[in-house]
Order: structure tokens, then sequence, then C-alpha cells
């Protein structure tokens, strides 16, 4: 890799734009997103800008169980989205669907439709867990480009409060300090 | 100005091997700035070289025909232009200039503006239709302040030529043309309380939304130059007379700095204006500066 692709490499991982789209979310994530660009979390400190419109963004962040109203837009707003590009999968709903499960308002989960990168599953997930989330994307998408070769998807541990989620415990058994609500979570 | 003194102003000092630089640096002052103002630590250092940097290595949407030219061209003059802008700037003593190039100055600040005019209706976007069409209200209600301003100054000294208005001893009508300038700036660089053309909230990027890859990071740099050169003019006007060449560079870049660090501050104090409350503001209470500006110009002129 000469010095140009390695310098690249680099700013595609400490400059990802997103493009929040909601597939029918109860807004729970919605919110937890924007929280994680608040002054508590600051998600700018990697180089993290909403954009308003997708032709600017690298990753794009779908939230809610994939109505069937949304799948249409969802692909036409995928497509929009100039390469190299990621999917990020926020909260339980576009990887699983959650509780809304068989319905028949519901086109999800979200790979049925588009190729996904990073699920970050939680209900709705913790600010900090999604600019996880997104920092793994940006790097995924950043080695892909570079390399040219599927990645697989990545799932990434559920996440109590008081636990950063860096040891891999996937929650509640994390010896770190952690408040009865992780448990909560776990269950 | 002969050739040489004129390919350096342009290509080293002020001009693009200054600037480039300078103008990432002033875009990170503004999101630093307004991230500090809001209790948060902010972009690193090196954030605008990378945006730039993974802005070039993205794709652009495929576009045909001579709208197709035109949206890839637009960029590429507005930065042309506000390079140019940046090289006339008389930031050295004694760097030569020519009657006439705060005219051209003048016209070459203005035509970022009329690209982004063009680039948001070439777009066919409808939100880059209404950020143009509010784009061009704002840049009519702005210039009346902003030229008379310096037009000014200019009629009150009988030259147009930059260096020489750069040298002037302080006077209470360059005090008030400064000031006329300082008001105008935030609706010129697009920032809060007068960000409307690429209002986010409201119609998204406003007429950068079809944008993308080179063609997106050539706009950001053009409007990280249009910085430079907004602020220098300022700079420039209020600097005090510097023979030493590294002292007056100095000078330059810390007036600019604070200059940059002050409508930051102001933009992230404010909210948006409506368009209408906009205009009201730079064709009524502005206008005065102007007026008083313009009188005083007249007055000095037949005392002279």
């Amino acid at each position: 890799m000469n010095l140009w692709n390695k310098l690249m490499c680099y700013s595609r991982r400490r400059s990802p734009w997103l493009f929040h789209m909601n597939g029918g979310s109860c807004n729970g994530c919605d919110i937890e997103l924007v929280a994680s660009l608040s002054p508590r979390y600051d998600a700018e400190q990697l180089g993290v800008r909403l954009e308003g419109s997708p032709r600017h963004a690298d990753i794009l962040c779908i939230t809610g169980p994939i109505t069937h109203n949304a799948v249409n837009a969802i692909k036409t707003v995928y497509d929009q989205v100039l390469g190299p590009k990621a999917v990020v999968a926020i909260g339980s709903c576009p990887a699983t669907t959650n509780v809304f499960i068989d319905s028949r308002t519901l086109a999800g989960p979200l790979t049925k439709h588009i190729p996904v990168d990073v699920f970050v599953p939680g209900c709705p997930p913790r600010p900090d867990a999604i600019i996880q989330g997104v920092a793994m994307a940006a790097g995924i998408l950043a080695e892909r480009a570079a390399k040219k070769q599927p990645i697989a998807p990545v799932v990434m541990p559920l996440v109590g409060p008081g636990c950063s989620g860096a040891c891999g415990c996937g929650g509640g058994t994390c010896s770190t300090p952690s408040s009865d609500a992780a448990s909560e979570v776990q269950q | 100005m002969n050739m040489t003194t004129a390919l350096a102003r342009l290509l080293i000092f002020p001009g693009l091997l200054f600037a480039v630089p300078a103008a990432w640096f002033f875009l990170w002052v503004e999101r630093k700035a307004v991230a500090m103002m809001q209790g948060r630590i902010g972009p690193p250092f090196m954030q605008p070289f990378y945006d730039f940097i993974k802005l070039l290595g993205k794709g652009t949407p495929p576009r045909s025909g001579i709208g197709g030219m035109l949206m890839r061209a637009w960029p590429l003059i507005a930065v042309a232009s506000a390079a140019g802008a940046v090289g006339l700037l008389p930031v050295l003593p004694s760097s030569g200039g020519f009657q006439g190039d705060l005219i051209l100055l003048l016209a070459l600040m203005e035509l970022p503006s009329m690209c982004i005019i063009a680039a948001g209706f070439s777009s066919r976007s409808i939100f880059g239709e209404i950020g143009s069409a509010r784009e061009a209200v704002l840049s009519v209600s702005y210039n009346i302040v902003f030229l008379l301003a310096i037009v000014s100054i200019a009629a009150s000294q009988h030259t147009f030529s930059l260096e020489a208005l750069a040298q002037l001893p302080a006077s209470p009508l360059r005090v008030l043309g400064i000031l006329a300038l300082l008001v105008c700036l935030p609706a010129k660089l697009h920032l809060n309380p007068f960000s409307l053309p690429n209002a986010e909230q409201e119609i998204y990027s406003g007429p950068m939304t079809e944008y993308a890859g080179p063609e997106l990071a050539m706009w950001e740099l053009s409007h990280g130059l249009e910085w430079v050169a907004a602020t220098g003019l300022v700079a420039t006007l209020a600097a005090p007379v510097i023979t030493t060449w590294w002292l007056a560079a100095l000078v330059f870049v810390a007036l600019s700095f604070g200059i940059v660090l002050l409508l930051s501050v102001v933009a992230s104090a404010t909210a948006r204006l409506q368009i209408d409350t906009t205009v009201r503001f730079y064709w009524q209470c502005t206008l005065i500066f102007a007026v008083l500006a313009v009188a005083s110009a007249l007055f000095m002129r037949f005392r002279s």
C-alpha cells in the first residue's frame, strides 16, 4: 500500500459522516443517536457529522423494524449513498424486528433488503454503544475500500450501563463497575 | 506588479500555499469554537484535512449533458475565484498592486456566492432551489451594506488600490466601515444567525444537497478560502501600518484568527433568523452604517 492509499484509509476511518434513516422506528433509537452527538457523548471527537443529504454520507444508520412503506425508501437512499459506504443497524428492530415479529405490516429484518455491516443491539442501545458501532463501521468501510474484499457483518455485544463494552463481556456479567440496570438489560 | 510577484502572491503568500492550510485551520477553529461553546471537546485539529481527503476518495453520481458539465464546473470556479481573491490581499508591505485591484477583489469575493446560486438551480433538487433562492435574496441584502462600506472608504481617499487603502491612518470613517463589514461577514459566510442557504434542519444542505465526493470537497475548500479572503480583507483594513514583512504577516494571521473566533462565537450563541427578518435587518438596521459611511466619505472629499 503506497502513502496515498494509507492516508486515504486513515482519513476514511477518521471522518465518518452519517445519514440517519427511520424505517418505522418508535423514535427511541433515533433519540439515542442524537444523544450520541450531544455534549455528554460528543461523537464529533471521532469526526462524526450528521449530514442532511445521503449524497454526503459514508455511513447509513437505520433504525426501526422496516415497515412495508419504508422498504423502497431505504433501497433508494442506500443507492444514493456513494461508495465506499457502510450500513449500521441501530437497535434490535432492524436486526430481528424485535417485539413486532410476524407482524403483517413489516418487511423486516433489514438484511433481506440491503447488506448490513454492524448491528448495534439494544432497545434502545446506549449512545456509547452507537458511537462504538459507528467507529467499527468506519473501520470496516476503510478496510473494504482498501482491500476490495467482502467483510462479514459484526454483531456488537449487548452493553449495559456502566460497562464500556470494551471487555467483550456482553453486558451484565462484567466485573467492571455496573449498576443494577445492567442485569435488567440482559434479562 | 510584475509577473513574478503576481505568481508568488497567487501561489505562495497569501495565495494557495498559505491559504489552503489556513482555510482548513479556520474551518477547524469554527467547529472547535462551536463545540467548546456547547460544552463539548470537538473535532481533532486535522479534521477538515481528513474530511477533504476522504471526500476526494468518494464516488460522484453519474451526470450527463450540459447540466452535468455545469454542475462539475461551479465548484471549480468557486475555488479558483476565492483563491484569486486571497492572492490579491495586500498583506506584505510594498508587495505591489495595481490601481483598481479593490474592484477585482470585490468581484472575485462575490463569485463563489454566484456559483452557489447557480449550482443549486442546476442541480434540479427542490432543496437546492430553495437554498439558491435564499442565497440570492441574502446576497442582495448584505451586499448593499458591504459594497457601500468599502466604496465609501475608497472614495474618501480617491483611490481604488488596496495597498494604498491598507496604509491609511485610522480614522472614524474607517472604523465605521470596518464595523459595517463585520456585520456583513456572517451572511457572506453563511453563519448563524444568517445561515439561511444551508439551513440543515429545514432544507438539508441547500444548494449542496446533490453534490458528493470530490465536488463536495471543492465546495468545502471554497468555503474555507472564502473565510480566509473575507476575514483577510477586514484584517488588512484594520491592521496598523507595519514595514517589517514577517511582523506584517504575523499581525495579519493573528487578526484573521481573532475575527474567525469572534464570528464562530456569535454563530454558536445565536439561532437562525427567518428570511424576512434577515432582509429587514440588513435593509433597515445596518443600512444606517452604510449611509453614515457614504455621508462622511463625501464630507471628507469636499473638505480635502
